[in-house]
Formats: structure tokens, C-alpha cells, sequence
């Protein structure tokens, strides 16, 4: 559990760095992929929700403070959505092969939507029109990156065995 | 879970309300800067290849058009040498009073780009220059293509710079060409998005056509609140100009001249003399 922590802080951590140094100067067909989102979906979905819930907060932290933006901004969304997809994979989503896809799809839109609210909530400009037109690319780029980087993930956090996830929602029928 | 929830919240609170973590943040982001740093060198090479890849497939037609536009602007730099030599006789003999003048008035930081808008929401970049380089809040940030924006926040060693693409923003500027004097206006993010800006406040007597340059206004003499942004840097071209019986102001889109998507390194003016 411990090298789980270790290995998934590094992951986030230059997840992180990638999103905010390299990827975030690209945005093709008018949207942005994120890198961080995707690590972190994939992450919940092998490790579980609470280990979700901290990779969210973590990654957001580095990623606030890096763009010298409101801190804690990022990692309340982050959070919620490690946890929600980690949620989703102890339950319903165990050894679906869409799992992966199908969370990352709807969290990048309420992801979107979910930056437009607390924005807007803390008074910040909140351009409605522009990130719903970025919402299709950044959408269609999220899931082309979802491949490799679950495919990675799954790697470095092989499915844990049943006794190990006791935890978990069984699903009867 | 709740407790994770509960601390973004608080620091949202803490650092959306006061300067209390500003110090912290700025300690973590100069730790964060040699990663960022090496992160950006290694893409560095990949991105130069991309680059001039697609330069290759473009490099003969450009080639064609830039010639025509340096016989074009090498008429009008002999023109304007002309004028200048004239302007600051005049200025002299007028004892004209002005506010600071760029480029000469400032001194120029050199800086990486940290990281890019981080998204559409926040058009922001950070920069590897700080406090420590004499950068301060409000310094204008710009390019050798023009103006990128102004630093909103600083840190020892980083600083975050507000783009002219952000909602936030608002620059006074002004139409260049002097056969259509007069247009001043506020640009603004523009509705279209892509990049684009709006010259707004550009009343229907004035006169802008698509292809003029639009500058800085800067401010006239030495105001109560003079803009932050000294007159003459360059902002863009005007891509599209009209307007229509219900509005009060012409509808302008302005086209920047920096790709503020991807910027590599800026330049911070700190005045020489600080009010």
C-alpha cells in the first residue's frame, strides 16, 4: 500500500507538471486535453475512492500553486471527482471494459461545468459560451488520451486481489 | 473525503480573502520552477520539430509575401524615421509633457514561460521572474510581435501575468494609422473567442478599417490615474469592422499579433522610475 502511495504521488506529480508546462500550450480543434483528470480517473477507478479523494486534492494543490491560481480551487473538483469515480469503480464499474471511457467522458463535462460554477460562485469571470464550445474537443482529446494512460496506470497498479477490496459493493445480480 | 473537501474549501476561503498564503505559494511555486523548467526543455525539441516541419510546407509563399512586405515597410520606416526626427524637435520646442514613453522609459526583464493558460476560463501565464528581479504588480508584459498583458500577482522568483485574452482585462488603445486619427477604445476579450479581441467604445464618427494596427493608447500627460500601459506597443490588426442603427459603438474585432496560446518567453518593462 505504501509503494502504491509513493508510486501514485510521482505519477500525479509529473502528470501535473506535464499538464500545466507542455500540454496546456496546445489546444487543437479548440479544446485542451488533461492529462491530470485522466491519471487521476484511472487511478480512482484501479485504487478506489478515498485513494481517489487524495490524489485529487494532491494533484490540484500542485497544479493551483504552479499557476499561482486560487489554491484549493483545483482540488476541490479534483477531489470530487477521485472520489465519485472511485465510487463508481468499487462498484457498478468493476472489470467493465467501458468503465475507463464512460468516466472519463462524464467527468470531463461536469468537470467544465463544475469550474463554471465555483467560478462564478466566487465571482471570477465565468465565459459560458466559450468553455462549452471547447467542451466537444477537450472531450474527444480526454478520451484519445484515455487509452494509453489507463493502459499505464492499470500497469503500475495491477487490479488489487478480492480480499484486498472486501470493502467493496458486490453487485448480486 | 469530507475532510479533503473541507480543506479546499478553507483555502479557497483563506486564499481567495486575504494575502495569508501568498508567501506559501510563492515558496511553492519557485520550488516547482526547475521541474517545470525541465519539463518544458524536454519538449522543447519536439516542439521546434513540429515547428518547422509545418515551416517547410509553408516556406515558399511566405517567402513571397514577406518580400512584398518588406518593400512595403522599408518605404514606410524611411517615412517614419522622417517624422520622428520632426516629432521630437516639436516636442521640444512645445515643452510638451508626457507620460513614460516606451520603450525608453523602461527596462526590459527577460523571462521564461512557466506554464500556460492553464484553461479557457483563466488566461494566465506564470514566468520565471519575480520580486527579486524587480518585477511588480501592474508592470507590463510584452513580446518583440506586442503586448501579452500585465503582472496581476508576485513571488520571489515567479510571477503570474494577466493576457489581454482574459475577461478581466482591459487595455485603452488606439487605431495607428494616421489617416484615421482619433479611434481610441477599450479592447476587450472578444465574444467571438479564438483569440480574438474587441475595440470597444469606438464611437460611429470615427473611421477603422480592416488591416489597421491598433497600439496602446497609454494616457494623455501625467493624469490622476494614468493607464498602465505606456503608448505605441503594438496589439494587433483589425480583422473585421462595422456597425449597425441600435448600437452606440462600432463593432471592431482585433486579431493579436503574439500567439498568446503558446508563448515561450516574455518581456516584463519595469519603469525606470517607479511612481
Amino acid at each position: 500500500m505504501t509503494f502504491d502511495v509513493v508510486k501514485a504521488a510521482v505519477l500525479v506529480f509529473v502528470a501535473a507538471l506535464v499538464q500545466v508546462s507542455i500540454l496546456s500550450a496546445y489546444s487543437p480543434l479548440g479544446g485542451s486535453a488533461n492529462l491530470v483528470l485522466v491519471v487521476l480517473l484511472s487511478l480512482a477507478l484501479l485504487r478506489g475512492s478515498l485513494f481517489g479523494a487524495a490524489a485529487g486534492f494532491a494533484a490540484g494543490l500542485v497544479i493551483d500553486t504552479a499557476n499561482l491560481d486560487t489554491l484549493g480551487f483545483t482540488s476541490l473538483l479534483l477531489t470530487l471527482a477521485g472520489y465519485w469515480i472511485g465510487r463508481y469503480g468499487e462498484t457498478t464499474a468493476r472489470d467493465r471494459f467501458h468503465a475507463p471511457y464512460t468516466s472519463v467522458g462524464v467527468v470531463t463535462v461536469l468537470y467544465a461545468f463544475g469550474t463554471l460554477g465555483l467560478r462564478f460562485v466566487l465571482g471570477d469571470a465565468a465565459p459560458a459560451g466559450a468553455v462549452l464550445g471547447a467542451v466537444p474537443a477537450s472531450l474527444l482529446l480526454n478520451l484519445i488520451l484515455t487509452l494509453p494512460v489507463y493502459g499505464l496506470v492499470r500497469r503500475l497498479f495491477p487490479p488489487l486481489e478480492l480480499a484486498d477490496r472486501v470493502h467493496e459493493v458486490r453487485l448480486l445480480a | 473525503m469530507v475532510g479533503l473537501v473541507l480543506a479546499s474549501l478553507v483555502l479557497i476561503t483563506v486564499s481567495f480573502r486575504s494575502t495569508a498564503l501568498d508567501s506559501i505559494q510563492g515558496a511553492g511555486a519557485s520550488a516547482l520552477r526547475p521541474f517545470e523548467t525541465a519539463a518544458t526543455r524536454v519538449a522543447h525539441p519536439f516542439r521546434d520539430a513540429a515547428s518547422w516541419t509545418r515551416g517547410l510546407f509553408n516556406a515558399k509563399s511566405e517567402n513571397k509575401k514577406l518580400r512584398a512586405q518588406l518593400d512595403y515597410w522599408r518605404q514606410v520606416a524611411n517615412r517614419e524615421q522622417v517624422a520622428v526626427g520632426e516629432n521630437a524637435t516639436f516636442r521640444k520646442l512645445l515643452h510638451f509633457e508626457d507620460s513614460p514613453l516606451f520603450p525608453q522609459d523602461y527596462r526590459p526583464v527577460a523571462a521564461r514561460v512557466l506554464t500556460n493558460p492553464p484553461s479557457t476560463f483563466t488566461q494566465t501565464i506564470t514566468i520565471a521572474a519575480g520580486s527579486g528581479a524587480g518585477v511588480a504588480v501592474q508592470d507590463v508584459v510584452v513580446t518583440p510581435d506586442g503586448l501579452v498583458g500585465q503582472v496581476t500577482k508576485v513571488s520571489s522568483s515567479v510571477s503570474r501575468v494577466l493576457l489581454i485574452t482574459d475577461p478581466e482585462s482591459a487595455v485603452s488603445a488606439v487605431d495607428a494609422n494616421p489617416a484615421h486619427p482619433g479611434a481610441v477604445g477599450l479592447l476587450e476579450r472578444g465574444s467571438a473567442g479564438g483569440g480574438q479581441l474587441s475595440l470597444d467604445r469606438v464611437t460611429k464618427d470615427k473611421t477603422v478599417q480592416e488591416g489597421d494596427t491598433i497600439v496602446t493608447a497609454g494616457s494623455p500627460g501625467n493624469g490622476q490615474l494614468p493607464s498602465i500601459f505606456p503608448r505605441g506597443i503594438l496589439i494587433g490588426t483589425v480583422t473585421s469592422a462595422g456597425q449597425n442603427d441600435i448600437d452606440l459603438f462600432k463593432q471592431i474585432q482585433v486579431q493579436p499579433f503574439v500567439d498568446l496560446g503558446s508563448l515561450q518567453s516574455v518581456i516584463v518593462l519595469v519603469p525606470k522610475a517607479k511612481p
